[in-house]
């Protein structure tokens, strides 16, 4: 990478962080892993995620307190129990919204759209 | 963290903040709803003589919790026993608000049964209802086997202590997506009935793991349908309810019902709000974690309109 693009890449990172800090962290996990999703501060990140069929969507629980991965109408698996750093992974065969909840906590939701 | 302190006085505030350093505990009578505080001492001491029975409650034991700020779980929790058993005044019960274990496994629930046996308290009279990490999987089916009350299918029970009457709620099974706590119709239709027969004379206490008002929905502190239960309990002239689950003392008086929740014997969490998501706090450090567990003991007063909470702090 040469330095002029260097420099880009670090004012556009700083000129973003201020105003949207989770908004880029999120970003950032997810460009490190199109079908990831962490679990941090008892959020699903990103909160909507869109994959293509026959993706296979991996969660990590980056908590120290456990949380599950369980579809809200029963189209997918449920997890089991996630302690810190433990993944679940399930592939989205069919297209679709699938909405999941941490059976846990169950005020913590999130989304796959599977186009 | 301004709406759960709203109820408390000045000086109690003052007081849980000298407490958290000194150690020591406190004697809250509760007296038509009204709570007040006394230093444990001479003076508590002499109410307790009154007594005609108490009992003591742990909670959050979370027994396979291995991180920040406490990696051993088991020796807080067996600390938290040994200190039950030293009470003056031996308790007739003990009562477990959930969370026995971290993950709802096999092998944590049976280190929590082997370290209940190794108090005289443990291996007494013991009543629990189940947290939210003691139910993940199977819905409770491991819990329920070996701690259960097996009244009713669905785990709630009630039952007669010397002129109390006691309700073992469970407020962490079918929980929706999106929602809080939640208790159900089923067990409502139950709980109602349950009370129906009781004069409004009798002291009523209830128990369950989460909160039953709600203390912080943000971070999934409070119960969905908990006030409809609450409708079925405003008419006793003294209602008592203990939760878990927020690892920390909150109180709130709503007419002549008061809640108490209760430290964690494990870990302490954050107050409502205070900080980005709640979870253990892990900036506590060694030295200091002992002053945010506890336990607390209840003792009933015969023929006073009231029932007597005593926090004790672990150090």
């Amino acid at each position: 990478m040469s330095r002029l693009t260097c420099t880009t890449c670090l004012l556009l990172a700083l000129g973003g962080w201020a105003a949207t800090a989770a908004a880029a962290t999120s970003n950032h996990a997810a460009a490190a892993k199109p079908d990831q999703i962490e679990i941090h501060n008892f959020m699903f990140m990103p909160k909507t995620l869109t994959v293509p069929v026959g993706a296979k969507v991996t969660w990590i629980n980056r908590d120290e307190e456990p949380h599950t991965v369980v579809s809200a109408n029963g189209q997918f698996a449920p997890s089991k129990a996630l302690d810190t750093d433990d993944r679940y992974a399930t592939t989205f065969s069919k297209p679709g919204t699938y909405t999941y909840y941490c059976t846990v906590h169950p005020f913590m939701t999130g989304t796959v759209i599977v186009k | 963290m301004s709406g759960p302190h709203d109820n408390e006085s000045p000086d109690r505030r003052e007081f849980l903040k000298c407490m958290a350093w000194a150690g020591a505990g406190t004697l809250l009578m509760m007296k038509g709803g009204v709570l007040h505080a006394r230093a444990l001492g001479a003076e508590a001491g002499a109410e307790a003589k009154d007594a005609t029975f108490s009992f003591a409650q742990v909670s959050d034991s979370h027994i396979g919790f291995h991180l920040a700020p406490n990696p051993d779980p088991a020796a807080t929790f067996r600390a938290a026993l040994a200190q039950v058993d030293a009470l003056p005044v031996r308790p007739d019960f003990l009562l477990h608000t959930g969370d026995l274990t971290h993950l709802s496994r096999p092998d944590q629930f049976a280190a929590v049964q082997g370290l209940m046996q190794e108090s005289r308290a443990g291996k007494g009279k013991v009543f629990c209802v189940p947290g939210e990490h003691d139910v993940i999987g199977d819905n409770g089916a491991e819990f329920f086997r070996r701690f259960g009350e097996r009244q009713h299918g669905g785990g709630w029970y009630s039952f007669d202590h010397r002129g109390v009457h006691f309700v073992g709620l469970v407020n962490v099974l079918s929980l929706k997506a999106g929602g809080l706590g939640y208790l159900g119709a089923e067990q409502l239709t139950w709980l109602k009935k349950d009370l129906a027969p009781l004069s409004a004379e009798t002291p009523v206490l209830v128990f369950a793991h989460m909160p039953m008002w709600s203390l912080y929905p943000q971070w999934g502190w409070g119960t969905d349908d908990s006030a409809e239960a609450m409708t079925y309990l405003r008419r006793f002239g003294s209602v008592s309810v203990l939760n878990g689950h927020i690892h920390q003392i909150q109180q709130k008086v709503e007419g002549n019902i008061t809640f108490h929740t209760a430290r964690s014997t494990a870990y302490p969490q954050p107050a409502p709000g205070a900080g980005p998501a709640p979870g253990p706090l892990k900036s506590v450090t060694p030295d200091r974690l002992r002053s945010y567990l506890g336990v607390r003991s209840v003792r009933h007063v015969q023929g006073k309109d009231a029932l007597a909470v005593t926090e004790e702090a672990m150090a």
